[in-house]
């Protein structure tokens, strides 16, 4: 541009050319300040990326080189390859955790995901009565709580003389009653009792909110069509709180690969590793045997078993943003 | 909109059977923090003469000052501190838009899934190395670390909804970038900055893993690490430990029902954005 101004006018020169420097320190200075405020704005995310790096991602790449290596923690440690990782897949106490925690699925996410779409399509048409309101108080009492109570409360209740055996016997089944945390048949069913009395108020209370926001509309034009509730639900309620089903799944599915604090206080894994899980593994491993390469392996599994159960939901569920 | 009177039955049944399945659980845990301690009481039996004293001696015997004061600490650590870095860190990537913006918001959010678990063997050493292990920053430190890809995608879902119009009247008005962010954006921001900071204050009380591998001191622990060691140490006296499990969460349901509101929705929006 300036170039062909300069050539069209040779007699004004001068001036286009102090116009044009002009106009070029300005864009200059305009790009200084643009590229000072881009350092400005970088220097902002330091402090964050700062803890993140330093205690996250940091240790996260210790657990992979960990994993590579023969240490107990204190002496030498001997470089072994993938040994770690062979000998998960050999020890079938190591492979029964994983299958354990995928078994804890059923109880923390799909009872409390379907128990919750249920509740909520039934009452999703006084969703705003005072009942409604006082059950969104009561029911995220489970969430507040720290889980290390909700597993003391829990233990107590499902004791040999604890009130769900008492209850039981008053309706007589008494011969059903036992230690249900200490039978190696029922306790991982029981510690998944605990995780969807946990879980139940959140989903519920998401769904219903979901619900909500529908328009009623919809529902007086199916019931017109002559759709029944069954219908109502499944061409409705159903399609309709997709993206809060997804968040359901996947916060309590994290939460049933990820569970510590309820087994850790429960059973400690037992009887007989029935309720051992790869979150306790770990620290077992790591700090009792002190076997921190073998740790450091299946803590790599874990993350990996974590993102290939979590990432399908994610995409599923996002898919019509 | 019309209900049907035996929807309407039905509905109420199952909410209020749902009601009683969750408080049933701490009533039976209040029953049973009455009965005389070292019994192995049964059900939900009140007891002939109420040990109301349990609680007394629970309290002591747990040293809860000690306890309380070390959760508060811990708070003062965490909730202040990371709030303030993934505001900036949020306007930063959400409303300034730096060149790799997107890069390094990538990178925050491939930490959103992990189970704390999954580092916390490196987690020790590196606390060891620093001499920081049985201290309460070993507690500290981490959180800071692990709630920023939560807390820095929060805050910068809240900044990209801000209309950029807003800093260039700022900016009109010879305003710099600290000033735009402490007089325009944080002002701005304080349902977003009130919500998380419940968030993290809850997930800090609760936080259970770390200051059981970190700490071994339960009174330099968070409650719920503290409550863990109280299992330990009074696991065989039922009516003990079920007194002083009632009061290691009982702030927590003080502070549910004081902030009750904003406690629900955030939690759903917590659950919503995560």
């Amino acid at each position: 541009m300036n170039a062909t101004r300069t050539t069209a006018a040779p007699g004004r020169r001068e001036v286009v050319a102090t116009a044009s420097t002009s106009l070029e320190a300005r864009r200059r200075a305009l790009k200084a300040r643009r590229l000072r405020r881009g350092w400005a704005a970088l220097g902002l995310v330091v402090p964050a990326a700062f803890f993140y790096v330093v205690f996250v991602l940091r240790p996260l790449a210790l657990t992979v080189q960990y994993s590579l290596y023969d240490w107990n923690g204190v002496g030498a440690s001997t470089f072994v390859g993938v040994d770690n990782y062979t000998r998960l897949v050999e020890q079938p106490e190591l492979l029964g955790s994983t299958v354990n925690a995928l078994e804890l699925i059923i109880y923390f996410s799909f009872v409390p995901v379907i128990l919750g779409l249920l509740t909520a399509a039934t009452i999703r048409k006084f969703a705003a009565s005072r009942l409604a309101l006082a059950a969104r108080t009561v029911l995220f009492l489970p969430q507040v709580i720290p889980l290390v109570a909700a597993g003391i409360m829990w233990t107590w209740l499902l004791a040999t003389d604890g009130l769900v055996n008492e209850l039981m016997r008053m309706l007589g089944l008494g011969s059903v009653t036992r230690a249900w945390l200490g039978d190696t048949s029922t306790a991982l069913g029981a510690v998944g009792v605990i995780g969807a009395w946990v879980a139940l108020g959140l989903c519920l209370l998401l769904l219903l909110s979901g619900m909500t926001k529908i328009d009623p509309a919809l529902y007086e034009a199916a019931r017109i069509d002559g759709a029944g509730a069954v219908r109502e639900f499944f061409a409705i309620t159903l399609p309709s709180v997709r993206q809060e089903i997804g968040v359901c799944v996947t916060v309590t599915v994290i939460a049933a690969l990820a569970a510590f604090d309820i087994v850790y206080i429960s059973t400690q894994g037992g009887p007989a590793n029935s309720t051992l899980v790869p979150g306790l593994e770990i620290y077992y491993l790591g700090f009792f045997s002190r076997e921190v390469g073998q740790a450091s392996a299946l803590a790599v599994v874990f993350m990996v078993l974590v993102l290939a159960v979590v990432l399908p939901i994610q995409r599923l569920t996002k898919e019509e943003d | 909109m019309i209900v049907s009177r035996r929807e309407r039955w039905l509905g109420h049944a199952l909410l209020i059977l749902l009601m009683a399945v969750t408080v049933v659980p701490f009533v039976s845990l209040f029953v049973t923090a009455l009965h005389q301690p070292g019994t192995y009481p049964s059900g939900l039996a009140w007891p002939e003469t109420p040990y109301w004293s349990n609680f007394v001696d629970a309290f002591q015997a747990a040293d809860m000052w000690a306890l309380l004061w070390s959760s508060f600490l811990i708070e003062l650590g965490v909730v202040p501190a990371a709030l303030l870095i993934a505001t900036l860190a949020g306007f930063s990537l959400g409303h300034l838009r730096p060149p790799g913006h997107r890069w390094i918001f990538l990178g925050f959010v491939l930490g959103l899934t992990l189970p704390f678990q999954a580092i916390i063997v490196p987690l020790y050493y590196q606390m060891r190395d620093l001499q920081l292990l049985n201290t309460r920053w070993a507690i500290i430190l981490p959180l800071l670390g692990l709630y920023m890809p939560f807390a820095v995608m929060w805050m910068r879902a809240h900044f990209v909804t801000m209309p950029p119009d807003l800093s260039e009247a700022a900016r009109i008005d010879g305003a710099n970038t600290w000033n735009l962010f402490t007089r325009v954006h944080v002002p701005l921001s304080r349902p977003a900055l009130s919500s998380l900071g419940i968030l993290m204050f809850l997930w800090t009380w609760n936080q259970f893993l770390l200051a059981v591998v970190l700490v071994d001191d339960p009174k330099n622990r968070t409650m719920a690490g503290a409550l863990g060691a109280f299992q330990g140490q009074w696991g065989t006296d039922i009516p003990l430990l079920c007194a002083g499990s009632l009061l290691i969460l009982t702030p927590t349901l003080i502070v549910f029902l004081a902030f009750q509101r904003q406690f629900v929705s955030a939690l759903m929006q917590g659950a919503l954005k995560g």
